[in-house]
């Protein structure tokens, strides 16, 4: 999987592994009747367990669970039973100072996920763990250290979340955007996430070390948290990569870390060293049973999936004869089906993905298989010029209707050749002297007049005329 | 008066709520001074109660199974807008929004709280003197302890302040004070009765029962409070065995084990008078018809120092979220950190801070399986043990407590020595099967002398057959 990705600095290799924290969409927190809601007033959307006030139990969300086993199945993992564990530290804004989260025993085991090119990055787990609260520091600029006093929303608290934890197979900045889409994509499709980054629903924390190409064993890793976009991911990794190699060809060595990506700064800065991590003191969640699945509801669950991304992709790819990267657009554009449709109503598969991946960006309204079927046959038959299928295409979608009724409304019906041939040798013997140069001429000089006679055509026909047959006529001419 | 029959002539009418409830009242006015049984009396609260009893009977409702008995509730059950300070400074200022589902149950059965009772800091002692509200005394001989954690509950019992309370056993916080002050004291098996509400100590260990002064009691307080609780995940779902109807089956031909390891030579300090009483209880239940012999259950030697791994470890995790920033007591400083250790400084009682750390230690990486892990495996052998022993008996009997009441202050510089109380108690905490105190008795000081009955997970029926015959044959109680 090594060499094909663009090195960041000459003669180095970026290795890439993302841990990502989606926020499950469920109505309710993961261990309390709480709503799970973005947004509202600060300390609103509580009770007393997910204020983790002395005395309250957690009770599983079932939902969630269910969801958790969604994103199992849809990237590819074993589902399994297991254990609820607490992951202790101190911080003002984790109610029990301790995390529920899952440690030796994720519901989720080895899996993987397919980017459009077809590459498989390997996923190690995918566990369920819930979301702390929010804190904002007042005063010093909203630094911990320099502010006057700190306020804590426990909104989030309590919120259900995936950990997503991939292997380090992404190399370069293009590779991880790449990944993160495609799991976004995954995540809503099953309706397991709104998968919004800027809304936090949706958080990154990315793994980069960095390796001269060739070298089999991997670098000493940094974790960069804090990445809250796609740019943002892409910026980060540029700026860890360079740092790393920079550090490296001065004949230093990597001190394993945790770094903080400032976006102001577009650049990363040691939070913590390996030595001062924390230790979590891990041990199975004694207020919680074990979640033990049964086939029959994986079974279920695994029913329920509505086609993923990656074989809608190769669904499309296989109908349209293609590659499965050819085929991501349209997919990611969620117009698959229309394809799929138009293509099986016998339409040419290449032109139907151009239409969808050029015509179609602002959607495809009131346009229909059928009607995109009978356009595009138009189009390939050479009733219609590109041009003119393109202003049709627009009409379908704005208003319906059958695509030759509005060509010929528009007065596009198609010139017989004999007519195109009239105008063409009239317009030669109006311009000798540019038909002359256009005769004469060497490739570049030929091509030019060529243009000016396609633009007069155009003018005469009032852009009736097809320019590749026009261009057809001049070659006969002028070999003639 | 037994519970029972004050219940039954409040909701006959023959009695009022408000006479029961002042006649308790004035019984804790005279003593309580002196007993310290209470960290709190409400008694504006429990004469509304009181009232609303007597207003139900008046309009020939049924106030429920507890009609107008006054009852007493550890001070570690949340109840709503009444302070809950589980003896400890940490929880200085806090009302929680919530009651406890005991609580609920017992307002719901027609109980009148009267007051929530001394412990030691969060369960954390054997003899009510780790309290930040100063101890409590025994009300038979008020230079002895009543032993703990819930001494107050069961000094309340004793002293005729209440028929009834409500304790909480973790490692024999309600027999071994039972045993010390002559009550019934019940740990019921672990998830008979909801923990919702009761502020953990150790999460897997912790278990409410009832302190009665007749076995018949106990059972009519237990039948009130235990019972799925879907706010409790660890909650029993099957539906409680009856267990008042059973009372006076006897135990003719029930095979009953004595457990050598606990009432010999096998660990030091059984004090002989106990020694000599249980074999008294043991004749007794052969002279009503059972086979009583002596049994080996080997590791129950080990229990007491996996319970000193597991219970701290799980404390020092449970009590993390005393940080000052949303409940109890805040001790301001610069930073989050800051406050989170003097708040925790000032707060804590010595007791707590030494199971704070002890638990951390257990957790560690590098010792977790030497400690923690190694604990976790004892406790699954006194599992094994114990299946093996009930293959070959319905019960086993046990001294509760390897002496009587000793001295206030006799124990409080030795650590060790406390922890050694609970020595007897403790296999079923860590089996989570139901065991019970009952009176046999008194040793060679004239205190209280406890037997103490374990059965299976759900042998609650059984164990209460044979409590029920022992406090019928017990020789004559102490005189308070």
């Amino acid at each position: 999987m090594s060499g094909t990705a663009p090195e960041i600095v000459p003669g180095w290799e970026t290795v890439i592994g993302l841990e990502v924290h989606a926020e499950l969409a469920t109505v309710t927190k993961m261990f309390s009747g709480a709503p799970n809601r973005f947004g509202g007033e600060p300390n609103t959307n509580i009770d007393p367990v997910s204020l983790g006030l002395p005395g309250t139990l957690p009770v599983l969300n079932g939902r969630a669970v269910e969801l958790a086993i969604r994103v199992g199945l849809a990237l590819n993992c074993t589902v399994q039973r297991s254990v609820f564990a607490r992951k202790n530290y101190f911080y003002p804004d984790m109610p029990k100072d301790f995390q529920i989260s899952q440690f030796d025993l994720p519901i989720n085991g080895e899996g993987w996920l397919e980017l459009a090119d077809g590459r498989r990055i390997g996923i190690e787990r995918a566990h369920l763990e819930e979301d702390t609260g929010k804190s904002t520091h007042v005063g010093g600029g909203g630094r911990i250290h320099e502010a006057g006093h700190s306020l804590v929303d426990y909104n989030r608290a309590g919120v259900p979340l995936i950990e997503i934890v991939g292997r380090p197979d992404l190399r370069g900045a293009e590779d991880a955007r790449a990944y993160v889409s495609e799991l976004r994509s995954i995540l809503v499709a099953i309706g397991a996430s709104d998968g919004k980054m800027e809304e936090g629903s949706m958080r990154v924390d990315c793994n980069v070390s960095v390796r001269p190409v060739g070298q089999e064993e991997l670098g000493t890793r940094c974790e960069v948290k804090n990445i809250n976009s796609l740019r943002s991911l892409g910026r980060a990794i540029e700026y860890e990569a360079r740092r790393q190699v920079d550090l490296l060809t001065a004949g230093e060595r990597i001190e394993q870390q945790t770094r903080h990506w400032n976006e102001d700064e577009g650049r990363t800065h040691k939070l913590r060293s390996k030595e001062e991590a924390f230790d979590y003191r891990y041990f199975p969640e004694p207020d919680l049973m074990p979640v033990e699945p049964s086939e029959e509801w994986i079974a279920e669950i695994r029913a329920d999936l509505p086609p993923l991304p990656r074989e809608r992709r190769h669904r499309l790819a296989e109908a349209a004869g293609m590659e499965t990267s050819a085929a991501a657009l349209t997919v990611d554009r969620g117009l698959d089906d229309l394809a799929m449709a138009t293509i099986d109503l016998g339409a040419d598969a290449g032109r139907v993905l151009v239409h969808l991946e050029n015509n179609l960006a602002d959607g495809v309204g009131l346009l229909t298989a059928g009607s995109f079927t009978d356009l595009i046959a138009l189009e390939t038959g050479g009733d219609l010029t590109a041009t003119q299928a393109k202003t049709v295409l627009a009409s379908l979608v704005a208003e319906g209707g059958d695509p030759a009724a509005i060509a010929s409304a528009k007065g596009f019906e198609s010139m017989d050749s004999g007519e195109l041939e009239a105008i063409v040798d009239r317009l030669i013997s109006e311009h000798p002297d540019d038909w002359a140069a256009l005769t004469a001429g060497d490739d570049k000089e030929r091509k030019k007049k060529s243009g000016f006679f396609v633009g007069e055509v155009m003018k005469a026909t009032r852009g009736r005329a097809d320019g590749r047959a026009v261009n057809e006529l001049l070659a006969r001419r002028s070999a003639g | 008066m037994s519970a029972r029959h004050l219940a039954e002539a409040v909701r006959s009418g023959a009695r009022s709520a408000r006479s029961v409830l002042d006649e308790h009242l004035d019984a804790i006015a005279a003593r309580e001074p002196e007993i310290h049984a209470f960290n709190v009396v409400l008694a504006d609260e429990a004469r509304v109660a009181a009232d609303e009893v007597d207003r139900r009977v008046a309009a020939g409702e049924d106030p429920g199974p507890l009609a107008g008995v006054p009852v007493a509730v550890k001070d570690n059950m949340c109840t709503r807008g009444i302070p809950t300070t589980c003896s400890s400074r940490i929880l200085e200022g806090w009302i929680p929004p919530y009651d406890a589902t005991v609580v609920e149950r017992l307002a719901a059965a027609g109980a009148v709280m009267v007051g929530k009772t001394n412990l030691d800091e969060f369960a954390m002692g054997s003899s009510t003197e780790n309290s930040a509200f100063g101890a409590t005394r025994n009300p038979l001989d008020t230079t002895k302890v009543p032993g703990g954690s819930s001494g107050g509950s069961a000094a309340a019992v004793a002293a005729g302040f209440v028929p009834l309370s409500l304790g909480s056993d973790t490692g024999g916080s309600i027999r071994q004070p039972a045993a010390l002050c002559g009550v019934v004291g019940v740990k019921p098996t672990y998830g008979a009765v909801s923990r919702y509400g009761l502020v953990a100590f150790a999460s897997s260990l912790d278990q409410i029962g009832p302190f009665a002064r007749t076995v018949s009691d106990a059972a009519l307080l237990l039948e009130v409070v235990n019972g799925h609780d879907p706010l409790d995940s660890t909650s029993i779902p099957e539906t409680p065995a009856d267990l008042t109807s059973v009372l006076d089956r006897g135990v003719e031909g029930m095979r009953i084990g004595i457990i050598e390891e606990l009432s010999g030579d096998v660990l030091e300090g059984i004090a002989g008078d106990v020694r000599a009483r249980l074999g008294e209880a043991a004749a007794a239940l052969e002279a009503a018809g059972a086979t009583v012999e002596t049994t080996s259950v080997p590791s129950t030697v080990y229990g007491l120092s996996a319970y000193y791994v597991i219970a701290p470890a799980e404390a020092s995790s449970n009590l993390a979220r005393y940080d000052g920033v949303r409940f109890g007591l805040r001790v301001d400083a610069p930073t989050s950190g800051d406050m989170h250790t003097a708040t925790r400084t000032v707060g804590f009682g010595d007791e707590v801070k030494r199971r704070i750390m002890l638990g951390t230690y257990a957790l560690s990486a590098g010792y977790y399986d030497a400690y923690y892990g190694k604990s976790q495996k004892v406790r699954t052998l006194i599992v094994d043990d114990f299946a093996r022993a009930y293959g070959r008996y319905d019960l086993l009997l046990s001294p509760t407590s390897p002496t009587t009441a000793f001295d206030l202050g006799e124990k409080t510089a030795d650590p060790m020595t406390m922890y050694l109380t609970d020595v007897c108690t403790i296999p079923s905490n860590l089996a989570g099967h139901p065991s019970m105190s009952v009176p046999f008795g008194v040793g060679d000081d004239g205190m209280p002398v406890g037997v103490q009955v374990l059965a299976p997970a759900m042998g609650e029926p059984a164990m209460f057959r044979a409590a029920a015959v022992l406090e019928a044959a017990a020789p004559p109680g102490a005189a308070s």
